[in-house]
């Protein structure tokens, strides 16, 4: 090697932001499809007939979770750990060409698998469970981009200088462990090229299609605690370990207590894992199963809060960075939405309260509000901070980046608003009956009602959207035409006007 | 109703035992202030700040540069 300095080196963490940026594009745009689909069904048709069978919202529902999911926020994740990961453990990519490559390799593996995954969805071809429809080859070409993803953290690890692994590496190891195991659980299928249906089922088969190895209700829980343990180690568990990266650095500010993250972190590790029993309240699951669930998601706000207030904490006495600087507003914004789906979430996890909630819009409300205010503001937030080091220049907008922000927090706000409303409605008019027990109004009446709420919430979404758009146009524009930086910025990231 | 009774009295020890290993670990922590390694955890709290390759890592593993 010549005689240069040692410099981190983000080859790969640049292509994960591209991916981030695509898809979200195409995950987000999708959501708002659909969210117009149901407020005016006629565009489940938009194309025809003949095209309805790809327009429809059943076809495109899927591909919006699983874009917006395994795309967005899967790459969003991959992004900052190579970035993250080399910074905290004082170990540059550049030291190994074995883990460069494997990195390489594992990008563009991803990309193929996500290449296999939008064309298997759109032609039908799913296992049926919700966030985990990929057949058994797709399956297994994750599991492979996912062996790798841990190869290289573990390597990275291996070969650092700090000992000390900073709270943020925690996470990221408690995300790849996590996924790893509940992935390989709830993805247990049988291929069904061997067998035949007397019902003449499409795809019972065909060399692809398998169906889940459990049935009945051990299906529903297994599936369930995928699902919610999903949503703690995708948006929640490294979301974490990018605020506890990204907020301190941006801001400059120590972390306001190491210990309480330590706690939160053991916290959050042992309560989560139990919770998942509150997506099966009133099912056929055992009594004390759904009481459990209930139980951890009230104690789950205690973990979860620990770490947003110790990141609000952070910023005491230091208000007049967020006033200023719209990249530090949406950290901050978005752990407030955090703090406020975890207060949420429990509430809906009481028998009584599920009860009205459950099927319904309200559901939706949450998932978005965490979804959009929290991992969609932090991912992107990660990304503006990233910029100017990954470039080497300025980020291109200062006024942008702050329209982005309002226009993004109108959208959050129109969606979750009137999916309460909707939600609590629907809920209410399922459940009033008159003094006989006939129930009070038929389905149709509740989708009559809810239509003004669908319209909001599509052109919440569209906001929303936009506000996407305008970020990719903004790291576009900063990678091409952002002043040079001779060099790199330590806190507040350099932004144009 | 044996087996429910079980659960209620295994729920109750479990509920305990949560309880006391949460405030034992919170108690542990203020207690020694200090990890295994001999580093006040608070040390910790600005290793984002320092993140350079060539600032000095809180706590560090020799490594032979090979140039
Ligand atoms: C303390 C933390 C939380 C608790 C206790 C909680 C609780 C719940 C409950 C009770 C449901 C509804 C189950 C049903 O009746 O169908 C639910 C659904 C959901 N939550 Fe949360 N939530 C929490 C935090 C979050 C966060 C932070 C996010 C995302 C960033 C999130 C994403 C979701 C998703 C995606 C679903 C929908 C799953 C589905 O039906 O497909 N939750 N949550
Ligand atoms: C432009 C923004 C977005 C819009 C307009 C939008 C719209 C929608 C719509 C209409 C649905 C179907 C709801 C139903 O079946 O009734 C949905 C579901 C879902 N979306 Fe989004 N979405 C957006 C962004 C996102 C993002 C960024 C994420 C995750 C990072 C996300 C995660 C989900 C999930 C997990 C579900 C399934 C919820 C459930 O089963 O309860 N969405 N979205």
């Amino acid at each position: 090697m010549e005689n240069r300095p040692l410099e981190y080196d983000y080859t790969v963490a640049k292509m994960f932001m591209l991916t981030t940026i695509a898809l979200g594009i195409v995950g987000m745009l999708i959501g708002v499809i659909l969210a117009f689909e149901l407020a005016f069904p006629g565009i489940n048709t938009i194309l025809g007939s003949g095209l309805a069978e790809f327009t429809n919202f059943s076809r495109l529902r899927p591909l919006h979770t699983d874009s917006v999911i395994f795309g967005f926020t899967v790459s969003g994740i991959f992004a900052t750990w190579y970035y993250v990961g080399q910074r905290v453990l004082k170990v540059s990519m550049a030291e190994s060409s074995l883990l460069m490559f494997l990195g390489k390799l594992q990008f563009w593996l991803y990309v193929i698998t996500v290449a296999a995954v939008v064309v298997s969805l759109l032609a039908g071809e799913t296992t049926s469970k919700e966030y985990a429809e990929f057949e058994w080859p797709i399956d297994i070409a994750i599991v492979v981009v996912w062996v790798l993803f841990g190869v290289n953290m573990f390597g990275l690890i291996g070969l650092r200088r700090e000992k000390s692994l900073y709270i943020s590496v925690w996470y990221y190891i408690a995300t790849f462990l996590g996924i790893a195991m509940l992935y390989l659980f709830n993805n247990m299928e049988v291929p069904t090229w061997l067998a035949t249906s007397a019902a003449g089922e499409t795809h019972i088969g065909d060399w692809f299609h398998s169906v889940s190895m459990y049935a009945g209700t051990n299906d529903a829980l297994v599936q369930w605690w995928y699902g919610h343990n999903a949503v703690a180690f995708g948006f929640t568990v490294p979301i974490v370990a990018m605020i506890y990266y990204f907020l301190p650095k941006e801001s400059g500010q120590a972390i306001y207590s190491y210990k309480l993250s330590l706690l939160s972190f053991w916290g959050l590790m042992f309560v989560y894992l139990w919770a998942g029993g509150h997506h099966l309240l009133y099912s056929t699951v055992p009594d004390w199963v759904q009481t459990m669930g209930s139980i951890f998601s009230v104690v789950l706000i205690l973990p979860s809060w620990g770490s947003a207030i110790n990141m609000l904490l952070t910023m005491k006495g230091e208000w007049q960075q967020v006033a200023a600087s719209p990249l530090i507003k949406f950290m901050v914004l978005g752990s407030t939405f955090y703090m406020f789906s975890t207060l949420e979430g429990p509430i809906q996890a009481i028998k009584s309260v599920n009860a009205i909630a459950h099927f319904t819009d309200w559901i939706v409300g949450h998932v978005h509000d965490g979804v959009l205010g929290w991992v969609g503001f932090m991912i992107m937030a990660a990304l503006y901070h990233m910029a100017p080091r990954v470039f080497k220049r300025e980020i291109y907008s200062k006024s942008l980046m702050a329209s982005q922000f309002w226009i993004q927090t109108l959208g959050v706000v129109l969606y979750f608003t009137s999916m309460w409303i909707a939600g609590i409605t629907q809920g209410m008019m399922w459940r009033a009956h008159d003094e006989f027990g006939n129930l009070a109004y038929s389905f149709i009446d509740t989708v009559t009602v809810l239509h003004p709420y669908y319209a909001i919430r599509g052109v919440g979404g569209l906001l929303y959207l936009t506000g996407f758009l305008m970020f990719a146009y903004n790291i576009y524009k900063t990678m091409t035409a952002g002043k040079r930086l001779d060099s790199e910025p330590a806190n507040a990231s350099p932004m144009g006007a | 109703m044996f087996s429910v009774e079980f659960q209620a009295y295994g729920y109750f020890a479990v509920t305990v035992f949560m309880t006391v290993a949460l405030y034992a670990y919170i108690y542990h922590l203020y207690k020694n202030r200090k990890d295994a390694d001999g580093h006040d955890y608070e040390e910790y709290s600005n290793m984002a700040l320092h993140d350079g390759i060539e600032d000095t890592p809180v706590n560090s593993l020799p490594k032979d540069d090979k140039k």
